[in-house]
């Protein structure tokens, strides 16, 4: 197996999957100001894919590109987690569902800068200012939605609950997080969970919102076992690629 | 609005006879002024139908810019690559930008811009006819940028030295951005032209379906445009809408050529004596009929613009009702504090 | 509305019906201004709403520096800006015949009226 290969495909494929969907935020959001925020952060987290995917494929060494892997694999091939395949829902379900990827994507990327590997280094620094950013936008509307009004209060807690459960993949750590952490390319994402715990704690008692009861966490995405609503994305994302196989864009 | 230089409580203390005479030399002044080339600021005086004309022109304006994000933001999630999907997520997002700056100055007017979104969204305010078309395929992407901003670039430059300065300044904040429109969607064309057969059908498929839509963008003959002879004389309007029109086809038809793509008009000839093709009749038959709401997508656009705003509502009102608390809770704060 | 519907959307939204107050709270206009890369001042570029401070600024930052256009952001609530008035400058009525309505021979009067 080559743990390079699968661990920056997990790091594109989160940022594919999330920028995916706030791209169908654009022209749909709750006010034309926090439109241009969605897809703006949208449009970070396809940089980002870009970069890792790219990055990827050259680990793997066989000549696919960031488009070969973005539109040629099926779902099980897709090593995103489970948490970034999670349909928008309503905006309180789009915050929440970036939110808790935010705040692990800030050590993550903090992480990855001290990489010993200068092309992963490069773009997590990159990404490190991103994801800051990011975080300090979902947090903000975490506050506001959870501190707004009974309805909206409700709405989000609702969100957290459902969504809650589907991070456990952000820290799951196999053989080839070890291998990446081991060889001090990568970090293993087991390591960043006390970091993420905080951002979390801090933000529920800003947005006076409750840490849903402990339930089993939903896994396997870093592993190809996905939700039903992965095929569907891949299904709409990838319909002119896989049409036209021969063609260029 | 009150008109700060003749507040009302003074002028209803005069019998209108002399009111006449002042507001026609504010006016004869207010004309001379236009027709120096000077802006006009949101407090100066200026007269009602002026005020008016702004608000209608630069209100459909910000509401074209908003739902012309729907119909490329439908292929947002379907570019066939991820270079390409960036640059339509930052293309449609420019677009929110606009809308957004065009919102902006129609305030200065004295108008609220959720008034302003409340008329579009009951079907009272009008937006530019062609997004009730609808976005069939990839190419429809180039043909949208190439020739639907291609229109719309020639007919915002003049807006750039338009007589109201927050629409000028506005206006030039949106023409240096929208540049790099024009030339994405002609490159998508260019492409998809050199490309597969299929791609190639595909593109001049979307020609074919744009190309007069996109000229109908300039608005009914100039022996037909009611409006257009004050707009002009205000230093609204620059250039009439003949004017612009054979412009943008004198400019596209030869583009059209170098990538080997047919422009779908059977009468275009080139003009040798005057330098200028000539074009076939134009269908304002169909024109009339979008813009009296019967186009192919006027009731999905408007019922996409309501939906995003009723289901945002809860979400304003959150932000609103925290940032409430939140200088309540401050207030309290600093009162114990003293 | 087909684009956005999604696929297996956990929870549809419902609108409760609002009151008229609700409908009409607007969030509060800001003016904002950047300052450039070239270390000039800061510039009035333009406006938008917001609730909150924080929120203008965040806003302010996606709508005005998308370009890299800026290196700070300045958001000020639009209400609180007192402008001076348009007769303070030489706008529409310039230097010499400076608000000539001002002037009581500016207004024609029939004879009949005497001593106003």
């Amino acid at each position: 197996m080559n743990a390079r290969f699968e661990y920056l495909l997990r790091l594109g494929d989160d940022a594919l999957l999330l920028g995916q969907q706030l791209g169908l935020w654009t022209g749909h959001g709750p006010v034309l100001e926090e439109d241009i925020a969605l897809t703006n952060i949208g449009l970070d987290q396809i940089g980002q894919a870009r970069a890792w995917l790219t990055l990827a494929g050259r680990a793997e060494g066989t000549g696919r590109d960031e488009d070969t892997l973005a539109f040629h694999r099926d779902q099980s091939k897709f090593r995103n987690a489970l948490l970034c395949e999670r349909p928008n829902g309503h905006f309180g379900d789009t915050i929440v569902r970036q939110f808790l990827f935010d705040a692990y994507a800030v050590p993550l990327h903090a992480g990855l800068a001290q990489s010993n590997d200068a092309e992963i280094s490069a773009i997590a620094k990159k990404s490190a200012k991103e994801s800051a950013y990011h975080l300090r936008h979902s947090q903000a509307w975490m506050v506001r939605l959870g501190d707004g009004t009974t309805e909206s209060h409700a709405k989000v807690q609702e969100s957290l609950n459902l969504l809650l459960p589907f991070v456990g993949d952000l820290f799951h750590s196999d053989e080839v997080s070890s291998t990446a952490a081991s060889e001090g390319w990568g970090v293993d994402p087991a390591g960043l969970r006390d970091a993420w715990e905080a951002t979390l704690t801090e933000t529920l008692e800003a947005a006076q919102l409750r840490r849903p009861d402990a339930a089993p966490e939903q896994v396997g995405g870093r592993l190809g076992r996905h939700t039903e609503q992965l095929s569907f994305l891949l299904a709409e994302m990838q319909v002119l690629p896989r049409t036209y196989p021969d063609a260029k864009w | 609005m009150e008109n700060p230089l003749c507040p009302s409580s003074v002028l209803s203390a005069f019998p209108d006879v002399f009111l006449k005479r002042m507001e026609m030399d504010l006016l004869q002044r207010f004309e001379a002024y236009v027709a120096s080339e000077k802006k006009i600021e949101p407090k100066d005086w200026m007269p009602d139908a002026y005020r008016k004309t702004l608000i209608r022109q630069i209100s459909q304006h910000a509401h074209s810019e908003i739902v012309g994000m729907l119909p490329e933001g439908n292929w947002i999630s379907r570019a066939p690559s991820l270079k390409r999907k960036a640059i339509l997520m930052a293309k449609v997002q420019d677009e929110a930008g606009h809308g957004l700056y065009l919102y902006s100055a129609c305030e200065t007017l004295g108008v609220q811009r959720d008034d302003t979104i409340a008329d579009l969204h009951s079907g009272k305010a009008k937006y530019s006819s062609i997004f009730n078309y609808p976005t069939l395929t990839w190419a429809d992407m180039g043909a949208v940028g190439w020739l639907v901003d291609g229109a719309a670039i020639m007919n915002q430059v003049p807006l750039c030295k338009c007589s109201y300065g927050p629409y000028a300044r506005a206006m030039v904040r949106v023409c240096k951005e929208e540049s790099f429109h024009q030339r994405q969607g002609f490159q998508i064309m260019m492409t998809l032209a050199q490309g597969t057969e299929d791609q190639k059908a595909m593109a001049q498929d979307a020609l074919n379906r744009w190309w007069w839509p996109s000229i109908m963008m300039f608005g009914p003959p100039d022996d037909n445009s009611p409006n257009s002879a004050q707009s002009m004389a205000w230093n609204i309007k620059r250039f009439s809408n003949d004017e612009l029109r054979q412009k943008f086809i004198d400019l596209t038809v030869p583009q059209a050529e170098l990538i080997g793509l047919t422009i779908p008009d059977a009468d275009l000839k080139w003009n040798e004596e005057t330098g200028h093709y000539e074009h076939g009749p134009i269908d304002w038959a169909e024109f009339n009929r979008v813009i009296a709401g019967h186009g192919p997508c006027n009731k999905e656009r408007l019922a996409a613009r309501n939906k995003a705003w009723d289901d945002g509502a809860w979400v304003r009102e959150a932000a609103g009702a925290h940032a409430e608390k939140r200088a309540a809770r401050k207030a309290a704060s600093n009162t114990a504090a003293a | 509305m087909p684009r956005n519907a999604q696929h297996a959307r956990p929870h549809p939204t419902q609108q409760p019906p609002k009151s008229k107050d609700v409908e009409k709270q607007h969030w509060p206009l800001w003016e904002i201004f950047i300052r450039s890369r070239q270390g000039l001042s800061h510039r009035h570029v333009g406006s938008l709403h917001a609730a909150d401070a924080e929120m203008a600024i965040e806003n302010a930052r996606d709508v005005y520096t998308r370009r890299q256009e800026g290196v700070s952001i300045w958001a000020v609530p639009a209400s609180e800006i007192t402008a001076s008035s348009p007769d303070e400058k030489d706008v529409l009525f310039d230097p010499a015949d400076d608000k000539v309505y001002r002037h009581p021979t500016f207004y024609d009067l029939p004879d009949e009226v005497k001593n106003m």
